[in-house]
């Protein structure tokens, strides 16, 4: 058999859950561990945390809510955000990661992706890239959530992220990101149908059909989901969906909910099942 | 209580997360220690045998701490062992891409790596999903399999499988993308899965639950 995976992601600025729109201006959704629980309850098949701050600092601060969450959540964790070395990998696997994603440390030095897939097994190596269509149609990797620039193409740094020893590619459109209309089909089929190991697609969803189309027209292994099954979570849960950090009007006023056909996990996966595609109910 | 509990010790050979397997035991009840000292292995009344990374570290790792001959001797007296993917693969002979007489050799077979190719489809390699168990000869009852319906989904996160040279010690198959293949084994004390228990949500744990029932360890 073959399935997909469903990752609802979840992307953390301090004790938050945040949301953005080309992974920039982050909104904070809620508590992240609510959101965490109510996935796993729902089915989820793996959870991503990513500090989207991290960069910024150089480090990653997820290391509690990791370690909280992995208590009481028996599917498997990756966490991203931040990480730079050996040993900064070796420090949230032990607290309960199962898996890291990598972007600016490995474009910087795509040994590392080599070093840590020896190290820890290439399962545990998840690496994401970060794509922008040029005004050319080339396709760029950034870094950053998308603020950097490499000059780096994508596909090219997809057969060497294969090459060097990585589990899994997540590929982000940071162009469709956050935006709800859908995910970049060209992109994501052209870095699947290149790669030997498993591709997580990123940055669109915001429709259940969009998600069909992607298994079937993007060939994608996984597909990553934030704003359709967080404002599924803020609708259900209005009470738990508040911050100390304001944004309260932002979440009331459900500005931008109109873009995304919120849904739960398990709605998804039932119209996956219903096309014939498989995936763990 | 506790020092009349059963303990059971997680081999800890330096390579993967262990966080994972001590929760689940914890959670179910179980009485476990990691460690990398053979003396502790010695006195253990059930092992588990973890294991992410690549066979061939993994058997050097036991090697230099001493540990592969401390597991066979404790395995061939009787002790109970849980082996959990790879730990299932170094229970056996050899791997397919190191040569000869590489495992621990406590169960005869051997170790192959998923194909790129099958039927002229491309294989995406590691082979990471939810993917079904089903039974294979072997009545589940009686296993630390018991709470689970043939077909329920688990975990797998691997590149390689194992291929036992006798199947009587298949408990499992799983079919990934039209290769099957064996995904856990049981042969008198010894049980072990290719996928992870500890990841399968509330199934999974029901597995560490029943292994530790079944070997009198709670």
């Amino acid at each position: 058999m073959k399935t997909v995976r469903i990752i609802p992601r979840l992307d953390i600025k301090g004790p938050n859950l945040v949301k953005g729109i080309h992974l920039e201006g982050l909104r904070v959704l809620g508590k992240p561990s609510d959101f965490a629980k109510y996935y796993y309850e729902q089915g989820a098949d793996e959870l991503m945390f990513m500090d989207v701050v991290a960069s910024l600092y150089e480090r990653n601060s997820l290391h509690d809510i990791i370690s909280e969450t992995a208590k009481k959540i028996f599917i498997p964790i990756t966490v991203g955000g931040g990480l730079r070395s050996i040993s900064d990998i070796k420090e949230v696997l032990r607290v309960g990661a199962d898996k890291v994603c990598l972007n600016t440390a490995v474009i910087k030095n795509p040994q590392l992706i080599r070093e840590a897939s020896r190290m820890f097994g290439s399962s545990t190596i998840v690496i994401a890239i970060e794509a922008i269509k040029e005004s050319d149609g080339r396709y760029l990797a950034y870094t950053d959530n998308g603020r950097e620039f490499t000059g780096v193409d994508v596909f090219e740094w997809a057969q060497k992220v294969d090459e060097l020893g990585a589990g899994e590619i997540v590929i982000t459109s940071v162009d469709n990101e956050g935006t709800g209309q859908g995910f970049d089909l060209e992109l994501i089929s052209k870095i699947s149908n290149i790669v030997s190991i498993p591709v997580i697609a990123h940055g669109g969803a915001g429709k259940q059909n969009q998600v069909l189309d992607l298994i079937n027209d993007g060939n994608a292994n996984a597909v990553m989901i934030s704003s359709m099954f967080h404002y599924h979570f803020i609708k259900e849960n209005e009470s738990k969906a508040s911050s100390l950090e304001g944004n309260v009007e932002f979440l009331n006023q459900k500005r931008n909910f109109h873009t995304f056909e919120p849904c739960t996990i398990s709605d998804l996966k039932n119209l996956l099942i219903n096309n014939q595609i498989e995936c763990r109910l | 209580m506790d020092s009349l509990k059963k303990k059971v010790i997680i081999i800890d050979y330096q390579l993967g997360n262990l966080f994972s397997v001590k929760q689940a035991c914890e959670t179910v009840g179980i009485n476990a220690k990691i460690s990398s000292e053979s003396e502790e292995i010695i006195n253990a009344d059930a092992l588990i045998l973890p294991g992410v990374g690549a066979f061939i570290e993994a058997m050097n790792n036991l090697k230099k701490l001493g540990l592969d001959t401390a597991i066979k001797d404790k395995v061939t007296k009787g002790t109970p062992l849980f082996g959990i993917c790879l730990g299932q693969q170094l229970l056996f002979t050899e791997s397919e891409e190191f040569g000869a007489g590489n495992g621990l050799d406590l169960i005869p077979g051997i170790i192959k790596r998923f194909p790129e190719e099958f039927e002229e489809r491309k294989i995406k390699v590691p082979h990471i999903a939810w993917n079904t168990i089903y039974k294979y000869n072997q009545d589940w009852s009686k296993t630390a399999l018991s709470a689970l319906e043939n077909n329920d989904f688990m975990y797998f996160v691997h590149s390689y499988y194992v291929k036992p040279s006798n199947e009587s010690c298949v408990l499992t198959k799983t079919n990934y993308d039209g290769i099957e293949f064996c995904s856990s084994i049981i042969k008198n004390n010894i049980f072990a899965t290719q996928f992870h228990p500890e990841k399968s949500a509330e199934k999974g744990i029901s597995i560490y639950k029943n292994w530790a029932l079944k070997n009198n360890l709670l």
